[in-house]
């Protein structure tokens, strides 16, 4: 990808976890015991070789920019290129306050342009995945097609709420139709909301867009050039977890207690960068049971947790019971305490002695900085 | 022209560690893992950037590959700093000729050019291969306060052990009168801890004045603080009152890993105050299986453990299959234990597969003679074949072939 600059947009899916978009952005949702969504898509355009990055946000982003800093941990803080972040760029004409991918893409038109790429690869935060997007790139310039969007086979639900599109496609591996929100289930070709295209290709579908006033980069840009431009559709074979609800944000984290879905989003030849907390390792104590779970460094293991991911420098006291929950970075459980499907959020405080479950299709949330 | 400094610190990394035997094959003493994610030199490096100090010369010379590339510029420790930072410095070649490092006074002496460059006030010299956690603008708020020369860092130890360390003999004020390198009958408690803060020009002339001495042995400990007492210079012991190790030995390495599982041990890697700061090597999370039993344990991320461990350190990516037994031991990174096969008292080198069934180390309840016992050290990239025994203190450097099940189906012919 060195000739291609990423473009990361940070916040398009923020309402379908709202309870954990309060406080920060979707790109810095925390996820896996360690990482923050962003670390997936950044880190695998960074092990494509990308030089330049580009991350677009435009609300309650300290914390994403706290996590990302100068992109050192990528290996994209560089004198040439490197990655940026974009707050909105407000104008006299325009807050800068996008709505949608198109007002995002013309408000950073500008930086866009000042890169040297030749190709942009776009693509949003909801999934965990590890794609190869060296191979993604490689394969639309060998199709000769305009745009190439990623997408996996995956079971939808016609549920609202989830943001989905999906593609029909042709022999070989062109997009002959394109669906967005389709009130369908079973198995569809599933967008990841990944593509890419030339700059100059880009430049001109959104600069019309825009200025027409079509806003919708799914609508406008993707399925109103269905057979008026090639459209190379790609699969991805890998796992990918979706955060489309609280549901989807804990079967992910509880997904990758699985062996398959590890080994799929941590080979040892793209490795997932995340900012470093120098954090001493775990310990764990005398009466430490634990089994089946995710931890992060910094934990502290003196009670039972079972089927956990459970973040940096959590502690868990004597005599406290974990099941079934994800533990955010910092939170304390107090002795003798029982929890099961719960997700707490940072610096959560469980008192002694506190019980709290949820299920496991519908986990109870405790909120950042909560003392229960 | 860089900017003056107060002080720089020089970190002695060259030695080899011999009576490491083994784990030092291929890299040098202070680039030894420790504690589930850090080197030793980690806790040197910490102590100097959480004490202010920002420019640290590291002086090398044995297998220095993996040190370098671990000190890199130094950003882990926030040492790539304008002015400073944090610098690797090997022997190298002058008009004059080229030599290695003879001596810790030696190796200082040939970079004085570096320290000159820097122009501090004072120089504080440190071991390598030490873990504690120290404040050193303590140690130079007490050099100052007494105008001391020298001051050297001392720990008081207990009375059995003091005939192995050098020893600070002081009058009431903390001054030193004598030293005494491994008294057979101590008259202090006070060991020094091979970390000396110097006066800049104190320091440039006795290692000038040792470098034209042909008898000398260049070395701090043996020759420069004697001949800074015959001179009747101002000698100071700080005392240090904290968590100190020396971890020079197969023995005392281990015991300063086991101490980190001792919640009574005064050594805290959590405090947020003090992080002890170490290379990340980037890994996903740590992996505890179904059948996994880890307790009283250190574990570092990307371990992935299904099997049992009690009283042990897992480095970054070990992996302990299911059955596998892993028992007062430390394993370092990406190591591999097998099902089935047993770790007890043990170290286990760097990247090592011990195979199916395979056993590596005795308890010492269970030797027949206890004389004879002793933790067993794996070296780096050894394969230890399925079935395998190593016994109690056996030192293995060469791969050990798989040994073939006998009638019974069970492995464990003898080593």
């Amino acid at each position: 990808m060195k000739n291609t600059l990423g473009i990361i947009f940070s916040d398009m899916h923020d309402h379908m976890v709202s309870e954990l978009t309060q406080h920060r952005c979707m790109g810095s949702v925390p996820v896996g015991g360690r990482y923050r969504l962003i670390d997936f898509v950044l880190s695998s355009m960074a092990n494509a070789g990308a030089e330049e990055a580009g991350v677009i946000t435009k609300t309650n982003y300290l914390s994403l920019m706290d996590h990302l800093g100068t992109g050192r941990e990528w290996d994209l803080s560089r004198k040439r290129g490197g990655l940026v972040i974009l707050p909105p760029f407000g104008s006299l004409s325009s807050m800068g306050m996008y709505q949608n991918r198109v007002e995002a893409l013309a408000g950073v038109m500008g930086y866009i342009r000042s890169t040297s790429a030749e190709y942009v690869l776009g693509a949003d935060c909801d999934y965990v995945y590890n794609p190869d997007f060296a191979d993604f790139i490689a394969s639309h310039i060998k199709s000769g097609a305009e745009i190439s969007v990623m997408y996996k086979k995956m079971e939808v639900s016609g549920e609202k709420g989830g943001d989905v599109s999906t593609f029909l496609l042709g022999q070989g591996s062109n997009v002959v139709d394109m669906l967005i929100h389709p009130k369908i289930v079973g198995e569809q070709n599933v967008y990841l909301n990944v593509f890419v295209m030339s700059k100059r290709f880009l430049e001109r579908v959104a600069g019309d867009c825009y200025s027409r006033n079509r806003m919708s980069f799914n609508r406008d840009i993707l399925q109103a050039n269905v057979g008026k431009h090639d459209i190379h559709a790609y699969e991805f074979t890998g796992y990918a977890g979706r955060f489309d609800s609280m549901r989807g944000y804990y079967k992910t984290n509880m997904d990758l207690l699985g062996t398959d879905a590890r080994r799929s989003l941590f080979p040892q030849s793209r490795p997932v960068y995340t900012k470093i907390r120098d954090t001493a390792p775990v310990r764990y104590g005398l009466d430490a049971k634990i089994s089946n779970s995710l931890l992060g460094d910094g934990c502290i293991i003196e009670g039972e947790v079972e089927d956990c991911v459970l973040f940096r420098g959590v502690k868990v006291e004597k005599g406290a019971k974990l099941k079934g929950c994800i533990v955010m970075q910092g939170t304390q459980i107090g002795a003798g305490s029982n929890l099961e499907h719960v997700i707490t959020d940072k610096d959560v405080t469980i008192a002694e002695n506190r019980k709290v479950a949820g299920f496991s299709t519908y986990p109870v949330y405790i909120s950042k900085g909560a003392s229960v | 022209m860089t900017k003056q400094k107060k002080l720089i610190a020089m970190i002695l990394a060259g030695g080899q560690g011999s009576r490491l035997y083994c784990l030092t094959r291929s890299l040098a003493k202070p680039a030894v893992p420790f504690g589930g994610k850090y080197r030793i030199i980690d806790f040197p490096l910490s102590n100097c950037v959480n004490s202010g100090i920002d420019t640290v010369g590291v002086l090398t010379q044995y297998q220095p590959l993996i040190l370098n590339e671990y000190i890199g510029n130094g950003q882990p420790w926030d040492l790539d700093r304008m002015g400073g930072g944090v610098f690797v410095l090997p022997p190298y070649q002058t008009s004059a000729g080229s030599d290695w490092y003879s001596g810790s006074a030696n190796a200082v002496y040939q970079n004085m050019n570096f320290i000159d460059r820097y122009n501090p006030d004072y120089v504080l010299i440190l071991g390598g291969d030490n873990i504690y956690k120290q404040d050193y603008s303590k140690m130079l708020e007490y050099h100052i306060e007494k105008n001391a020369d020298v001051t050297i860092d001392v720990l008081e130890v207990p009375r059995e052990e003091a005939s192995r360390f050098g020893i600070m003999n002081t009058n009431a004020d903390g001054s030193v009168y004598e030293f005494e390198e491994k008294p057979a009958e101590p008259k202090s408690l006070l060991a020094s801890m091979g970390n000396y803060l110097f006066k800049t020009d104190v320091l440039r002339k006795f290692l000038t004045d040792d470098a034209k001495n042909p008898d000398s042995v260049n070395d701090f400990g043996k020759n420069i603080i004697p001949s800074l007492l015959e001179n009747g210079k101002r000698l100071f012991a700080y005392t240090f009152d904290g968590y100190w190790k020396d971890v020079g030995t197969i023995d005392s390495l281990w015991e300063a890993n086991m101490d980190l599982l001792d919640p009574s041990v005064p050594l805290d890697l959590t405090d947020s105050d003090w992080k002890i700061y170490a290379r990340n090597p980037g890994r996903p999370p740590q992996y505890i299986g179904k059948n996994a039993f880890v307790q009283n344990s250190i574990v570092s991320e990307g371990v992935e453990v299904d099997g049992e461990v009690d009283f042990s350190v897992l480095f970054p990516g070990v992996t302990v299959e299911e059955g596998a037994k892993v028992l007062d031991s430390i394993i370092m990174p990406g190591t591999v234990v097998k099902s089935g096969a047993v770790v007890q008292y043990a170290i286990v080198a760097e990247n090592c597969v011990v195979g199916a069934g395979a056993v590596v180390g005795q308890r010492p309840e269970n030797m027949p003679d206890i004389e004879n016992w002793g933790v067993s050290v794996v070296a780096d990239g050894v394969y230890v074949g399925a079935g395998a025994f190593v016994p109690a203190k056996a030192m293995i450097e060469a791969d050990i072939p798989d040994t073939a099940p006998d009638a019974n189906g069970e492995g464990g012919a003898q080593l």
